[in-house]
């Protein structure tokens, strides 16, 4: 018999604990890459004379594979005297890594804004931070909500990526479990239905809120 | 002293893009309460006098100064020094400006378009920028659409919010840049009608950039005609409409009046 039924229900705690950790490190590194991106991106506004060295860190990023990322911030941080666990490195690397990507959406977002809104803005005297906390930023939001779900779908489908550091999320938990148990069938079956379901949900999710946004706008 | 000083003085101000001159050499005072009008043909650098003004183009030469005090400068050790963010927030406090396409804040109703800035900037409560905010769209005959969104409104209606916003930050300066020029003809009298009744109710300093020729002869106390980044001609308006001095005023004012 290929599968095994009291294996599958036997194993299923075990992932459903490790599946919790997943979800930890997507929502943590998303928080990490949505709010650095922001950041990264009003920098960018804010201070001109930075915006090519902006430019430069975040084509780095964009432009080295995210393992060798996490690789960095676990092995080769402690040289410097920065020593992670596990889990901190790695959700920290998706996070800092993601955030480059979300900076440019972001950016597209700002570019959209019409220059009479900065206007309108500098003639009713508003500070810089009070026209990007109440006029830009909530216009540039909404548009671009569809190509941030995007990223965390995609930053959810990377976590597995933490196993390499043996972080014991599902995908680490499922190689422990096979290489014990010599089955493999079950516990990588398994990990593979979780991620295709909690990616159609959150796509799901995505949409529901960008049909909201759509809504809202359209007043 | 200060009522012997002009309310604006554009000191021999220059603008340049690159090779192109856009103003050269502007000298202009206005008077308090005095009513302008800046006419002329497109490129003639009418729409950047006010947009120096409202600090949203810096200058390349020149100073110019609000109630006596320099707005694109500030006096450090007896110098004049270009100045900073916060001498330009504190001076610019004075001006309003009202654009041709409206520029209101899509996601926002016309209240929250007219107490955004009374609230963040002059630290306004609530409740007492609500009943300004309300007073100002009565005043523009909007009370009604207070709760709409730009979008649910006319663009005459959305210009007169516009004012209504601008007005919220009681500056002592209004610029109107050609605000009639994004509407259709049949909106165009309610917004001049808002206009007229600012300039009657308060003690306003008024600029404007007008392609309204009717309105600017019959509203403003001098008119300015601009040619080539100058003052061609200035004067009362009836002289300037009247009996232009100035070959150039002669002909752009046939060529207008014809086309209208």
């Amino acid at each position: 018999m290929i599968w095994d039924w009291n294996f599958t229900f036997e194993i299923l705690p075990k992932l459903a604990g490790a599946a919790l950790v997943t979800i930890e490190a997507t929502l943590l590194g998303f928080a990490i890459a949505a709010t650095l991106g922001l950041l990264v991106a009003v920098a960018r506004i804010a201070f001109p004379r930075s915006a090519w060295g902006i430019s430069v860190v975040v084509e780095l990023v964009r432009s080295t594979p995210l393992l060798i990322q996490i690789f960095f911030l676990y092995f080769v941080f402690p040289k410097f005297g920065v020593m992670l666990d596990a889990f901190t490195a790695g959700v920290l690397a998706i996070g800092v890594h993601y955030a480059a990507y979300c900076s440019e959406v972001y950016r597209a977002g700002f570019d959209n804004i019409p220059r009479g809104q900065w206007e309108a803005s500098i003639a009713l005297n508003l500070s810089s931070w009070t026209t990007l906390r109440d006029i830009i930023v909530p216009q540039a939001i909404p548009p671009i909500v569809p190509a941030l779900g995007n990223y965390l779908v995609a930053l959810f489908k990377e976590t597995p990526l933490l196993s390499a550091i043996a972080v014991l999320e599902l995908m680490q938990t499922a190689k422990i479990i096979g290489s014990e148990t010599f089955r493999y069938t079950e516990p990588i079956t398994l990990v593979g239905l979780f991620f295709l379901a909690m990616s159609l949900v959150s796509a799901a999710l995505i949409k529901a809120l960008e049909i909201m946004l759509d809504r809202r706008m359209a007043r | 002293m200060t009522d012997q000083q002009p309310m604006v003085r554009f000191d021999n101000v220059s603008k340049r893009y690159g090779a192109l001159t856009v103003l050269d050499g502007l000298t202009l005072d206005i008077g308090r309460g005095e009513k302008v009008s800046i006419i002329g043909p497109s490129g003639s650098g009418k729409t950047t006098v006010l947009r120096m003004l409202m600090t949203l183009e810096t200058i390349n030469d020149g100073v110019i100064w609000v109630e006596g005090e320099p707005l694109t400068h500030m006096e450090r050790n007896g110098r004049l020094v270009p100045a900073d963010l916060a001498h330009i927030r504190k001076i610019r406090a004075k001006i309003g400006m009202v654009f041709q396409s409206f520029n209101l804040f899509p996601h926002m109703t016309a209240m929250q378009n007219c107490i955004e800035a009374p609230i963040t900037v002059l630290g306004m409560k609530r409740a007492e920028a609500e009943a300004r905010a309300a007073e100002l769209l009565d005043m523009v005959g909007l009370s009604q659409k207070k709760d709409h969104y730009p979008s649910q409104l006319s663009g005459g209606q959305q210009q007169r919010v516009a004012i209504a916003r601008s007005c919220a930050m009681r500056p002592k300066i209004m610029l109107f840049d050609e605000v009639t020029s994004a509407l259709d003809p049949e909106l165009v009298g309610e917004v001049l009608e808002v206009i007229r009744k600012l300039g009657r109710e308060h003690d306003l300093t008024m600029l404007m950039v007008t392609h309204q020729m009717g309105f600017a002869r019959e509203f403003s106390d001098r008119v300015c005609f601009f040619h080539a980044g100058k003052i061609c001609e200035q004067g009362p308006p009836g002289e300037l409409f009247g009996a232009p001095k100035n070959e150039r005023t002669r002909q752009f004012l046939n060529a207008v009046l014809e086309a209208g």
